[in-house]
């Protein structure tokens, strides 16, 4: 994707309804659990992927949980 | 508290598992905070290690962005975020649904903490870019000799848009976070208002821009972030 494509992006969001940043931090252990389980989160916690894409600070804590858990788990 | 926005998607909470599903150590661990004395005490001290493990890999883990920061700065920060952390968790133990293992429920409040703090510190006594320095960045990615015309005009209603469709705030919002990378948990502590209301803002802001680009007659389905 061209930072063009990245900017365009940036600005217009995501494309469909999506979590809140209150919601998101709520379901975001449950979220990250199912993921690291195999299972389908999106299918669980809808329009979790649709608020990480768009809030850069979510995403942010999102991958960070994501890492650790996984690391600590192994 | 539940919600999203604008409104949908959450499955309601009487399909969610009941907390008798937990696992067998997510259960000794509330049972052990909820014990009384020195088992408790114990429970205390070990979550707080575990908080203080998860609060030092966030800090880790941004270290390059917080060079200016000494090393006891460094533990300093993982220490008050795993205190603050374990306050949270205390206070809202009967929260916890068993949805999600004990530990990864509480280490979500110690990375948080951890990269609330790291965030802010990253921007202490910086100003915040409200105004649009990067219009020179979306002006200059549109007059690439390499664009299409049509991503240009693109770029061009964009532009219009934000300039004239939106409010001064909204404006303010959508410039600091998507084009000039400004945390969203440091802009709310300096406008002083929350997360939660400043993503509604950006979210509305979104949402005028894309009807602003339908009206114009661009066909935007399928532009935006999409699914990480």
């Amino acid at each position: 994707m061209s930072h063009r494509d990245d900017l365009i992006a940036a600005l217009l969001g995501p494309d469909g309804p999506e979590l809140t940043c209150e919601a998101c931090f709520e379901e975001l252990d449950r979220y990250v659990d199912l993921q690291l389980a195999g299972a389908d989160a999106e299918a669980a916690v809808p329009g979790m992927g649709a608020h990480l894409a768009g809030c850069p600070a979510c995403r942010d804590d999102h991958e960070s949980l994501h890492e650790f858990v996984r690391v600590a788990s192994s | 508290m539940r919600g999203t926005v604008p409104s949908v998607p959450l499955e309601p909470t009487a399909s969610r598992a009941p907390a008798d599903t937990l696992d067998a150590e997510s259960r000794r661990w509330l049972d052990d905070l909820r014990g009384e004395g020195h088992l408790r005490d114990e429970a205390v001290a070990r979550l707080h290690a575990l908080l203080l493990r998860a609060a030092r890999y966030e800090v880790s883990r941004r270290r390059r962005a917080l060079a200016h920061l000494r090393g006891g700065d460094h533990d300093d920060l993982a220490q008050q975020a795993a205190d603050d952390a374990l306050v949270a968790v205390l206070r809202k133990l009967d929260d916890f649904r068993g949805e999600s293992r004990f530990t990864t429920w509480a280490y979500k409040f110690a990375l948080y903490e951890a990269a609330v703090k790291l965030r802010r510190r990253g921007w202490q006594e910086r100003e915040l870019p409200l105004e649009p320095e990067s219009w020179s960045l979306l002006a200059a990615a549109g007059s690439s000799p390499s664009d299409h015309a049509a991503d240009s005009e693109l770029l061009v209603a964009l532009q219009a848009a934000i300039a004239d469709g939106l409010s001064a705030h909204q404006r303010d919002v959508l410039v600091a976070i998507t084009l000039n990378g400004v945390p969203i948990d440091v802009l709310a502590e300096r406008l002083n208002t929350t997360r939660g209301a400043l993503y509604k803002t950006l979210h509305d802001a979104r949402q005028k821009l894309r009807r602003r680009l339908a009206e114009d007659g661009f066909d935007i389905a399928g532009m935006g972030t999409g699914q990480p």
